[in-house]
């Protein structure tokens, strides 16, 4: 079957450190120096204690699955997810390479990047 | 410092067309305005302020509409929130009658997705300039059904709601909907029919999505003096409160809705509990919706929305809580694909007595309207309305 197009993500200079990452093959996430907490999406100021002394850190890439749902009215059905990291921020995401309907809640899954259309790689999730 | 009692919903209209073909969405919000006039018994030159929703007018805001009608007001309000804009206008509406900053205010909604062919809700839906969290979004193509799937996912996991306790949302608004003439889908459904539709996205089925549907509805709320100046029955905001709900930086929770926070606010100034509501327009744009706002406003425990819902408990006449009589957005209409407007009209029709006789609940003197506009599973936010007939 053929993959779906993934449209090229919106970059800006908060989160080109981001992409420039990703297309590395690495996550990097925020976490603040001042209160600890990692976050998601990236930005500069804390959203929890808004200090901006928050600092970019490479995640692990090992996640379990928050919730998702496959879109079956779709050319081609795909699942979209939501993925908690182990460093504790939970991300949108896609599930790939993988038997749709063998997706759970709780699913151990790990990092993967899927080239997008004329942008950096987006990174998703497969089964461990 | 309350809104209570400060303002009086004195004019409804609900626009009748379905499929809007011929008409353009000023012209909707121009006839919407003018049966909301024509029931209050009020002119346009009587309006002095004008809410709307920046997403459903052209141009700048709400200017272009604005001098389409030809109003003339004092207050201005264009808040856009989604689909609950509207019952947050309410709130904002008695607001600034409340501080005599307008005293006779208008709120219109008009759109035509349907005649434009719009997949309101398995398509994603890009911003015209991206929002911060766009990069991190539209790549894995969140659309509104699998948002609010998401969400359900989650919530039968958590919980152990289940698809066909779900259901029974579609059906109890489907039995209210065989009394409405206008409702685009009158047909009584089983929980057998929904569970047995097609999949859109897991675990929503095609009958656990509201309808596409072009149409409008305008709302007038006015001073209490002018209120009872006029010929229709008595209908006062008593309560109202509002609530974003997003990502939380990441700290997702998918299970509970903006509710939680905006409900309390609206109980606390109608000084009200959930058993006092005798009516309950609760925004379905999906059966999940429905369990979810109905827990985190306090109807049932959080995780019980599911077994609440069961055996025809939201069905008029027959439940402990009569909701959606007119049919709701799963039935009835959504218009702009927004449904917070409607929600509020059948509410003040019940409270008037003026709903279908077959679903008219009886002593009706307090209702609720309740709304999350956005998406459920990534940012919303939620609104309540709480209104009392004198």
């Amino acid at each position: 079957m053929a993959d779906r197009k993934i449209s090229a993500p919106a970059i800006n200079f908060e989160t080109q450190k981001f992409w420039d990452a990703a297309a590395e093959g690495k996550l990097l996430i925020k976490k603040c120096t001042a209160c600890g907490e990692p976050h998601f999406y990236p930005r500069d100021h804390c959203p929890f204690c808004f200090s901006d002394k928050t600092e970019w850190v490479e995640a692990s890439g090992k996640g379990t699955v928050y919730t998702y749902s496959v879109m079956r009215r779709a050319p081609i059905p795909y699942a979209i997810a939501y993925v908690t990291l182990a460093e504790g921020p939970t991300m949108m995401t896609n599930i790939v390479d993988c038997d749709l309907d063998s997706i759970r809640i709780g699913q151990a899954v790990r990092l993967v990047f899927k080239p997008s259309e004329g942008g950096p790689p987006v990174p998703m999730f497969t089964p461990a | 410092m309350s809104i209570k009692n400060k303002a009086y919903i004195v004019g409804i209209y609900e626009h009748p067309t379905r499929l809007a073909t011929d008409k353009t969405v000023m012209q909707l919000h121009a006839e919407v305005a003018a049966g909301a006039l024509a029931d209050a018994g009020l002119t346009k030159n009587d309006i002095d302020g004008y809410f709307c929703a920046a997403g459903d007018h052209a141009g700048l805001g709400q200017l272009s509409t604005a001098d389409y009608l030809g109003l003339k007001t004092k207050h201005i309000d264009s808040t856009d929130v989604g689909g609950s804009s509207y019952l947050l206008q309410v709130g904002h509406a008695a607001e600034a009658i409340a501080l005599g900053k307008c005293s006779i205010a208008l709120i219109t909604l008009a759109g035509r997705p349907r005649a434009e062919g719009m997949a309101t809700g398995t398509q994603p839906r890009a911003p015209a300039v991206p929002m911060p969290e766009s990069g991190f979004e539209l790549p894995y193509a969140p659309a509104t059904a699998n948002m609010y799937a998401m969400a359900a996912m989650r919530h039968m996991h958590q919980y152990g709601t289940t698809s066909e306790q779900m259901a029974w949302v579609k059906v109890a608004a489907s039995h209210h909907a065989q009394h409405n003439p206008h409702a685009m889908l009158k047909d009584v459904v089983t929980v057998e029919e929904v569970v047995n539709s097609p999949m859109i996205a897991d675990p929503l089925h095609r009958l656990d999505c509201c309808v596409i549907s072009d149409g409008g509805g305008a709302i007038i709320l006015a001073a209490p003096e002018i209120a009872k100046s006029l010929k229709r029955p008595l209908v006062k905001v008593i309560g109202a409160g509002e609530a974003p709900k997003h990502q939380m930086g990441g700290k997702v929770d998918l299970t509970y809705s903006g509710a939680v926070w905006s409900g309390p606010l609206a109980f606390a100034e109608a000084g009200v509990k959930p058993a006092d509501i005798k009516y309950a327009s609760i925004y379905d744009s999906f059966t999940i919706t429905v369990v979810m706002q109905l827990e985190d406003l306090g109807f049932c425990e959080k995780g019980q929305g599911g077994r609440f819902v069961s055996d025809g408990n939201l069905i008029s006449g027959v439940g402990k809580l009569p909701f959606n009589t007119d049919g709701g957005g799963l039935c009835n209409n959504h218009p702009s694909n927004r449904g917070g407007l409607t929600k509020v009209l059948e509410a003040v029709r019940q409270l008037r007595s003026e709903a279908h006789p077959a679903v008219q609940v009886k002593n009706c003197d307090i209702a609720l309207a309740h709304g999350t506009g956005g998406s459920l599973g990534t940012r919303h936010a939620a609104a309540t309305v709480i209104m009392e007939r004198e």
